[in-house]
């Protein structure tokens, strides 16, 4: 098996090479991105059961076709993309080309995480080999079925010189990470991605930061409660709550929660009914440490469990739970929950939902359940997260036009698209100039007087479009 | 003291002053106002800290700050306002778009060759994009800095941008603060520990860094304007320029025709004495003086050379025949040393520059634009300026930064304004139409599956102006041609129409 560091080597004088930047080479791999997932779909949803239990419809919309939609956009975008950007010049510039130049970074890192565990490594890889970069994929080894999937599969469609797959647990990350990239893109907890930051310091290597904190639910004035209720469990419990996205608590009135929780638990019913365990639609927990995490929270919590609530240690099993009569301190407030849990905590005006959420850190989502718009719109402008989306949840995520990421705790940087060849990509400002109009170029030149100072203040004014 | 005072700017931000883009754009008019009226007293500044000239404060440092200031007072509302994004079948009904925001509070941390621009312009752009912002301007421009701290708060409003002075220290407490961006100017060893200080709060950084910025000279070019361009890039501000010319790379035929034109350019702009040209800066201070006259020990130069430690002047200086291990061609020189250094072709010149850390910027002198287009693709740089030097920099709208060792991330015009805002994904749904989402709600089975597929797989449907103007255009030209083929057909098959037009047509 080859070490870590001939592995980065090797892609390292790939990249040098000049391999990457043709079109076309970048055409083709993502191409034969394409016929990997298409052919494997099989064995991919199988890796996804094995790890989360992941029901198989979960595994196509949110993993396999979010990909190929990614791959497709890409592909269909990548000559665009790569054009020269022509830019406004100004008096002194008129005669110039100025134009901006995407080029590659180098060699990347991308580090993935089990929740999503094949769209979180995949996605990004395609922006970073749009972009004409080397990549190392270094998948979770929490979901070691499609660990071991991607493994297999990586070298097996793409040019094994350009992208590599390197498995292993903490220690094998922190040596990794000993290693000079020009780019490393991580998802996952803060925790971690202040190594992350500090490994990157030592050469200085641009990060991109997917994060997580807690995603807040508004359920506010008039509303249709029924279907609010039904797009909230369906984000809530999608995955069994294991998404950075989910909807990690709501925010309402008293009124409005009582209201809620009946909503809630028909909703429920339709989805999963009456013994959710025995549902196919219902995914599991990835691993028994954090079942037991999990676990711990609910029974330490003072809340009041009103649905669900049932555990099964050996089929790592939460029900959908929800809980009232949660106080701003306990201890489902204090960390992500990630799980199938969800709180509803009381607050009685809208002024206090928005101090509560910017009390908190930066979301990497924030919900508006409303048939107000108002109140959606006071909510949007007072309070700051990665991204926002109304009467729904998740699904903003879905819009490749959307840059997707966070802000402040909860990450920084974004992808999806055309945000993603823009991460992977060094924008390179290009000035040609010619030799004409040196006279020009004397209002510059020592000796300095008064009037050469004016003319110059007019030639360099702000920019004239070049149209 | 000070870190009340970055406290109650955090405060005065969350309360939400900084909203209004009327109190922004007034901010701006305000730092345009001061730029304007004290102009007199940032030259005496800047010429008692680094002997700059009048003429080259406003030129390298004033008007570009202005120019940003115009800028942003002309497009901020364009800037500010939510872009609209493309949808898919699903979205079709749905706002979609990206909102703009502030980040919060943002250092700025300046440093002493033009502390003006590299602590105003990033500054402009803070402002623009309704952040509060703490500056803190470099210890060794101690004019600059101390005018700073008494101007600004006479102009901008007092809570929102404070100015923190003070040495390594300070800065390190500084840095223990928490910031929701990070916007620093100097050497790539200290962006280092910018960075790592950033870690610990998850803080993101811009750095613009320096480096050695390479400078080729093709035979096939006007050596002339070439060497009078480098040369005037060179020995502005002393050459303590993060994007000077650092050294020049040509082959051996020309270097004697490149030193000569350079000679004769210095004796054009500074006369025969530079010391007594009121255009000529002098080294920062003591400590850099000595760091650069120790790069030439050891070498003889060809041009200049002199120097005078009390007033921290080198003349203007070329040395040829430069080996590559030598101490001037490992760390950047940030002085007036100008070595050369021979290739034997472009080639020879490219695997030099690419075995070497990636520059802040390249320069390449060349008459052949297909030669000079290879180049380009064949290297990496912060930017570039062809036939020229730093003049990539004076466009706002280029994007003005590093990569690799020599920075992250970029700034200008737009690009600061992008930089220090937050883009947030922002979709607007309604709760009707939710017969539309039941093929996603689980029980599932392989027909509903089907269907999300389906719309999944929909293209993206960009309904932004410009598309929508143009699908409404071809729709009407496509109509129009539609009636103007059913009337050519009426025509051609000759009808004979009782309709009174027709009647008077044929008559």
């Amino acid at each position: 098996m080859e070490a870590q560091s001939q592995v980065v080597d090797r892609l390292r004088s790939s990249f040098r090479s000049g391999v990457t930047l043709p079109e076309q080479f970048r055409q083709t791999q993502l191409s034969r991105l394409l016929s990997m997932l298409k052919e494997n779909e099989e064995k991919i949803l199988a890796a996804l059961h094995d790890d989360l239990a992941k029901p198989k419809f979960e595994a196509v919309l949110s993993e396999v076709e979010l990909v190929l939609g990614e791959v497709h956009y890409a592909i269909s975008n990548l000559r665009s993309w790569m054009q020269l950007e022509y830019c406004a010049k100004n008096m002194a510039t008129k005669l110039d080309d100025c134009f901006v130049r995407r080029e590659p970074l180098g060699v990347v890192l991308i580090i993935g995480t089990w929740n999503y565990p094949l769209q979180l490594v995949l996605s990004p890889m395609i922006g970073a080999i749009a972009a004409g970069n080397c990549v190392i994929v270094k998948p979770s080894e929490v979901s070691p079925a499609t660990d071991r999937l991607i493994a297999e599969l990586i070298p097996k469609y793409l040019s094994q010189d350009c992208y590599a797959v390197v498995s292993g647990g903490a220690e094998e990350t922190k040596a990794l990470l000993q290693h000079r990239f020009d780019h490393i893109f991580y998802t996952g907890s803060q925790a971690v991605a202040r190594c992350i930051l500090q490994a990157a310091s030592v050469h200085l290597t641009p990060v991109t930061l997917e994060l997580g904190g807690k995603c807040p639910s508004v359920v506010y004035g008039r509303v249709n409660i029924v279907a609010a209720a039904r797009r909230l469990i369906w984000a809530k419990f999608f995955n069994a709550g294991q998404s950075c996205v989910a909807p990690d608590y709501v925010l309402c009135s008293k009124a409005t929660c009582d209201t809620l929780v009946p909503a809630l638990r028909a909703a429920l019913q339709d989805f999963y009914g009456t013994e959710p365990q025995t549902c196919p639609d219902l995914s599991r927990i990835v691993s028994q440490k954090h079942w037991t995490r999990l676990v711990e929270l609910l029974e330490k919590s003072k809340a009041k469990v009103v649905v669900g609530g049932e555990t099964d240690e050996e089929d790592k099993y939460i029900a959908p739970t929800v809980v009232v009569d949660v106080a701003e301190d306990d201890v489902l407030m204090q960390e992500e929950i990630f799980g199938p849990i969800l709180p509803i905590i009381t607050v009685e005006s809208l002024e206090k939902v928005i101090d509560f959420i910017n009390s908190r850190e930066k979301p990497l989502a924030l919900y508006v359940f409303s048939d107000e718009s108002s109140v959606i719109n006071t909510v949007l402008e007072k309070t700051s997260s990665g991204g926002f989306c109304s009467n729904d949840g998740i699904i903003h995520m879905t819009l490749p036009g959307l840059p997707f990421g966070g802000v402040g705790a909860s990450g920084w940087g974004s992808y999806h698209g055309r945000w993603g060849f823009e991460t992977f990509s060094h924008r390179r400002a290009c000035m040609m100039r010619g030799w004409a109009l040196e006279r020009l170029n004397g209002l510059r030149y020592p000796p300095y007087r008064d009037d050469k100072l004016s003319w110059l203040r007019w030639t360099t004014r702000t920019n004239c479009s070049i149209m | 003291m000070e870190w009340q005072a970055v406290q109650q700017a955090r405060e005065v931000f969350l309360s939400g002053r900084t909203r209004a883009l009327e109190f922004r754009l007034q901010q701006l008019q305000a730092l345009q106002r001061m730029i304007t009226e004290r102009e007199t007293d940032i030259c005496i500044a800047l010429k008692q800290d680094i002997n700059r000239s009048q003429y080259d404060t406003p030129l390298l440092e004033l008007i570009g700050i202005e120019n940003e200031i115009k800028l942003a007072l002309e497009k901020l509302t364009e800037w500010a306002a939510p872009r609209p994004v493309e949808k898919n079948l699903l979205t079709m009904s749905d706002e979609v778009y990206i909102q703009k925001q502030p980040l919060g509070l943002v250092l700025i941390i300046g440093t002493w060759n033009y502390p003006w621009a590299v602590t105003l312009q990033p500054l402009v752009g803070a402002i623009a994009a309704g952040n509060g912002a703490v500056i803190k301007p470099s210890e060794l421009s101690e004019h600059s800095s101390l005018l700073l701290r008494a101007l600004l708060p006479r102009y901008l409003d007092k809570d929102l941008y404070p100015v923190v002075l003070g040495g390594v220290s300070k800065t390190q407490e500084l840095l223990k603060q928490r910031f929701d961006h990070i916007f620093y100017t100097g050497s790539s060893s200290v962006g280092k520990l910018v960075m790592e200080a950033a870690a610990h709060q998850l803080t993101p950084v811009t750095l613009e860094l320096g480096g050695k910025s390479p400078c080729y000279i093709d035979k096939n070019c006007d050596i002339r304007v070439a060497c009078r361009r480098v040369t005037w890039g060179k020995f502005v501000n002393c050459g303590q320029t993060c994007i000077a010319p650092d050294y020049i790379l040509c082959e051996p035929c020309i270097q004697g025709r490149v030193v000569e034109c350079i000679r004769q350019t210095i004796l054009e702009f500074y006369g025969a004495d530079p010391k007594s040209s009121p255009d000529y800066g002098r080294i920062i201070n003591q400590h850099h003086f000595n760091r650069v006259m120790d790069l030439m020990e050891g070498y003889a130069p060809v041009v200049g050379g002199q120097s005078d430690a009390s007033q921290c002047y080198i003349a203007p200086t070329v040395l040829k025949d430069v080996p590559p291990h030598s101490r001037l061609m490992q760390e950047e020189i940030f002085g007036p040393l100008l070595p050369i250094m021979t290739v034997s072709d472009m080639d020879d010149a490219i695997h030099f520059i690419n075995e070497r850390e990636k520059p802040l910027a390249l320069y390449i002198f060349c008459s052949d634009k297909k030669a000079t287009k290879r180049m380009i693709e064949e290297t990496t740089s912060g930017g570039v300026t062809v036939n020229d030097v730093m003049m990539h920099y004076t466009l706002s709208s280029l994007p003005f930064g590093g990569v690799g060792q020599s920075g992250m991330g970029n700034y200008h015009g737009k690009h600061t304004f992008d930089r220090l805002s937050h883009q947030r994904a922002c979709l607007v749904r309604s709760l009707g139409m939710e017969s539309v989402n039941l093929v996603r709600y689980p029980p599932q089975d392989r027909h509903r599956a089907r269907r999300v597929r389906m719309v999944l797989k929909s293209s993206l449907i960009d309904l932004s102006k410009r598309t929508f103007i143009w699908a409404v255009s071809v729709s009407i030209i496509a109509f129009g041609l539609f009636i103007t083929l059913l009337v050519i057909l009426l025509i051609a098959s000759g009808l004979n129409c009782t309709c009174w037009y027709w009647r008077g047509f044929y008559n």
